[in-house]
């Protein structure tokens, strides 16, 4: 099982849906995040390009976040979710550093906190609070080794990148484009 | 004392409120939701769910509340069942829960009083406030009459405020959503196909082959039935055309894109009927069958010539061509789309004309994947006396026979019928503010603040301490919709729905609900009659009983669906026999409503003026984390987006040596600035000859303490408005502005 996402870059319209339920499902501080929007604009008027993209952690194969940790609080579950123990992170902040996607935070409480892909609500066989929410359906998350899988098939059927390819990281979000 | 109307910042002055509540800053010096030690995410299955509908914008989505065992609320998640939002909320309805979780809401009720010569707002209980608004009511209507009272309302409360007012006796309730927003929409359509465009809007864009949005921005206005069918529409490869000179989110999902110069589209719209009339693409069977006047529309628009247009619009002739050809094949299935708010330039009611105009002669009103003909539940009133009849109204402040097809209230008309007036039979002289920021949603600052300083008693009935609560004699606490029951949601759509909102939680402070404020105004006024019921909940359970249904039903389920009544969705999909309610019983692509009333029964381009040098017209609009004024101190949604900023071409910035994050204030064409400045957005999403901000912000409430002083407000820049001769919509984007770097309000002594 290897679970990732998808994200429709055509069907995003930036509104921050994702990031305003993912605080509440997960009762992220307010000044914090756990997912984000990036937009870039290319061209010049009028021959412009947006591309909007919600962002969140890769939850990559080669994990530099994992590897770095000097407690073992950062590491990789079944599926490849990889998670924080809050109790075992002394918020030394290596993982911030090593990340290249600057997908983690220093939570107020002391520990070092991002996105989990919900993993409380996996287990119970439900989808992300990002993926629930997102009004333009542009969200799409499952099993890679399902080819039935809504991120699967979003996969199979359109162009997709990854970012920052040459960190070798081995990300698991993947952007349609 | 009429000119005593200062503005008071609810504040702890004098013997004022001591009401700053709980500071919900932790020892860390972070805001937390819910506070510490529950940092962890509750499973659902441990959470207790109640049925609600959103309240942070007008789409009103039905959704739950989730609240957990100490009965805090810890989640508002949209209901699967209802088609406002399949389940999925956007930012604003997610977010919904930062109104209720607010420490800056209004706390209890206000009374302004005068202490040692300065005036504040001294705390009241709810009898002494409403015994007191009850005394002034009393006193209008047996000095004055009834109609002298007027209501401002937005939002669902303002039904059950309404119902107080009609039955006190005045006809006088208006919205802001009319004259300042969808108004010339309203008319235009009403005018040409008998039918207002109503809301949700009646558009199948989940079903349509081209979408033509004339400077709708639709992801930035969050509208959630219409994203979400917008981007199954993206899915399906529908052909998007966006009409906008600024380089939209819509327009970057857009297959075209039409740049236009602004205040040109009825030149577009024009040019647009020229090519699919003289090239034949019009859906000729629907417009033999149902159109009037289409001998007259072809002749009108033969000079209308792509090239005429590309001189008005900047828009390249092959475009107008190509674009309307896209729409011709799409023909049924093409909407173009109507807009929501669209008073731009005063003859908005004649480019939403040659809106619906376009839309019948590519056949799309009444068929699959354009206008759909929607349904709602039709819900009987619980039993109460009929209104009485008022003898006035706000119309005596005009001439006989002006607006006659205005089919709402004009709250500007309520503002002029309240500034004296020698020809004023009715001079109205209290007003009820109900859920609506007049300062930011009425343009014309001046004007309104004229009419407040002529009124003898302002009532504010808001859920938090907006900048239009400052000029009240009596401001009134409303529970927020997450502790409230409401009346039923039965709005149109593709299939009749009801939707149940009930209290979540307990009102925090000293709030109460809309419907217990009426009622206890009615039986203070002596019109107990009209408010029978013991609670909401009798009157909830008695209508649902009527439609089959019940109070208990609804607490489980929420939202429930009906079958439709009256016709098909696609009425006109196979050309049955149909009579439109216009004068001729057609589809008027010639309207002779119009013509009767003296205004052009055919759309025509006129040229408004342009900025003058130095000056860029200001756009303004909407972002998706905010609903106008009222979300900007919602902590969840002030988190996504605390300020507005100014959007410049670089162009532009270069000839100002303007900087990226820079901030500036505004000034328009009159002189008049902004009272905060506003950080500079340097992009090539916009024109060189307009700025663009988002509407809503610059707040000068201190009592607001995260929004107060946050960006800058486009309402106060809009002191020239371009009426509607037709229906009095506030044209509001004739409003030119220019930048000033220094701090106009700095102090500057010479000696």
């Amino acid at each position: 099982m290897r679970y990732a996402m998808a994200v429709d870059t055509k069907k995003c319209v930036g509104c921050s849906d994702c990031v305003v339920a993912c605080q509440t499902e997960n009762n992220v501080p307010n000044g914090y995040c756990r997912d984000w929007i990036v937009e870039v604009v290319a061209g010049s008027y009028p021959n412009v390009e947006i591309e909007l993209r919600s962002e969140r952690c890769n939850h990559c194969d080669n994990s530099p976040c994992v590897r770095c940790c000097p407690t073992g609080a950062s590491h990789i579950v079944e599926g490849g979710v990889v998670l924080v123990t809050h109790n075992e992170c002394i918020g030394c902040g290596a993982c911030i550093q090593s990340c290249p996607y600057d997908a983690r935070y220093s939570h107020p409480e002391g520990y070092v906190d991002k996105c989990t892909f919900c993993h409380h609500r996996l287990e119970k066989g439900q989808q992300p609070a990002c993926v629930e929410v997102c009004p333009t359906n542009c969200l799409y998350f499952g099993d890679l080794d399902d080819p039935n899988s809504d991120v699967s098939k979003a996969l199979r059927n359109r162009k997709w990148k990854v970012l920052a390819p040459e960190a070798g990281t081995k990300p698991q979000i993947y952007f349609l484009t | 004392m009429k000119s005593r109307r200062d503005f008071i910042k609810i504040s702890a002055a004098g013997t004022g409120v001591a009401a700053l509540g709980l500071t919900s800053l932790n020892w860390k010096g972070a805001t937390t939701l819910l506070g510490a030690n529950e940092n962890d995410p509750v499973s659902d299955e441990e959470l207790k769910l109640y049925p609600t509908y959103c309240e942070v914008c007008f789409w009103k989505c039905a959704g739950w509340a989730y609240v957990d065992k100490n009965g805090s609320i810890r989640k508002v998640i949209g209901n699967k069942e209802d088609p406002h939002c399949n389940g999925r909320l956007c930012p604003r309805g997610t977010g919904g829960i930062g109104m209720y979780n607010d420490e800056d809401r209004l706390k209890t009720p206000l009374i302004r009083e005068t202490v040692n010569g300065e005036e504040v707002f001294r705390k009241a209980s709810w009898d002494e406030a409403l015994d007191l608004i009850a005394e002034k009511m009393d006193k209008l209507r047996k000095e004055h009459g009834p109609e002298c009272l007027a209501l401002f309302s937005h939002g669902t409360g303002g039904a059950m405020m309404g119902h107080l007012v009609k039955a006190y006796g005045s006809p006088n309730i208006t919205a802001p959503s009319f004259a300042q927003c969808r108004g010339p929409r309203e008319v235009a359509f009403a005018a040409t196909y008998g039918e207002e465009v109503m809301s949700p809007e009646r558009t199948d864009i989940r079903d349509t082959r081209c979408l033509v949005l004339i400077g709708s921005h639709i992801g930035e206005n969050m509208h959630n039935g219409q994203i979400q069918e917008m981007s199954d529409a993206i899915d399906q490869g529908a052909t998007i055309i966006t009409v906008d000179p600024r380089f939209s989110t819509a327009a970057s999902h857009s297959k075209y894109w039409l740049p236009i110069k602004p205040a040109t589209d009825i030149a577009l719209l024009q040019a647009w009927m020229h090519v699919i009339i003289n090239e034949e693409l019009y859906d000729k069977a629907y417009v033999e069958k149902y159109a009037f006047g289409f001998d007259e529309l072809k002749a009108d628009v033969q000079n209308k010539t792509p090239e005429w247009a590309y001189g008005i619009t900047t828009i390249e002739p092959e475009i107008i061509r190509k674009t309307a050809r896209e729409m011709a094949a799409a023909s049924p299935a093409v909407i173009v789309h109507p807009g929501r708010h669209v008073t731009w330039y005063g003859d908005d009611t004649q480019r939403s004309r040659a809106i619906a105009i376009l839309n019948a002669l590519l056949g799309s009103w009444g068929r699959r994947g354009g206008f759909y003909f929607p349904d709602k539940v039709h819900l009987p009133k619980y039993p109460s006396p009929p209104y009485p009849k008022p003898k006035r109204s706000w119309r005596d402040a005009y001439p006989e026979g002006k607006y006659k097809l205005v089919s709402e209230v004009l709250s500007t008309g309520i503002c002029d019928a309240t500034i004296p007036n020698p020809n004023l039979s009715c001079h109205l002289r209290g007003w009820i503010v109900y859920g609506t920021n007049l300062m930011a949603a009425l343009p014309d600052q001046e004007k309104t603040l004229e009419a407040i300083r002529n009124l003898d008693f302002l009532v504010v009935v808001d859920t938090m301490p907006m900048d239009i609560t400052g000029y009240a004699d009596v401001v009134l606490p409303e529970c927020t919709y997450l502790e409230r029951y409401d009346i039923l949601r039965t709005s149109p759509h593709r299939e009749p729905y009801l939707a149940l909102r009930m209290p979540a939680a307990p009102p925090k402070y000293d709030s109460k609900p809309n419907w217990w404020i009426a009622k206890q105004l009615g039986e203070r006024l002596g019109l107990g009659d009209y408010f029978k019921w013991d609670t909401i909940e009798d009157m909830l359970d008695w209508q649902l009983k009527q439609v089959d249904s019940s109070l208990e039903e609804m607490q489980k389920i929420g939202v429930k669906k009906y079958k439709r009544e009256y016709e098909d969705l696609y009425l006109l999909e196979n050309l049955i026999d149909y009579e439109f309610n216009t004068n001729t019983g057609k589809i008027e692509l010639y309207s002779t409503e119009l013509e009767l009333e003296g205004f052009d029964p055919i759309p025509q381009y006129t040229q408004h003026p342009e900025p003058p040098s130095g000056y860029y017209r200001l756009n303004y609009g909407r972002a998706p984390m905010h609903t106008f004024s009222r979300t900007s101190n919602n902590p969840n949604l002030f988190d996504l987006m605390d300020e507005n900023s100014v959007w410049v071409n670089p162009k532009v910035a270069a000839l100002w040596e303007l900087k990226k994050d820079e901030y500036v204030w505004l000034k328009n064409q009159d002189g008049v600035v902004t009272d905060f400045p506003i950080k500079v957005r340097v992009t090539e999403r916009i024109r060189w000859d307009s700025v663009y901000m988002v509407h809503g912000f610059g707040h000068n409430n201190k009592k607001l303490t995260r929004a107060y002083g946050r960006g800058a407000s486009d309402s106060k820049l809009i002191t020239k408005v371009m009426e509607d001769p037709i229906m009095g919509g506030t044209g509001m984007r004739g409003n030119f502005v220019t930048f000033l770097k220094e701090d106009p309000n700095r102090e500057e002594i010479e000696s």
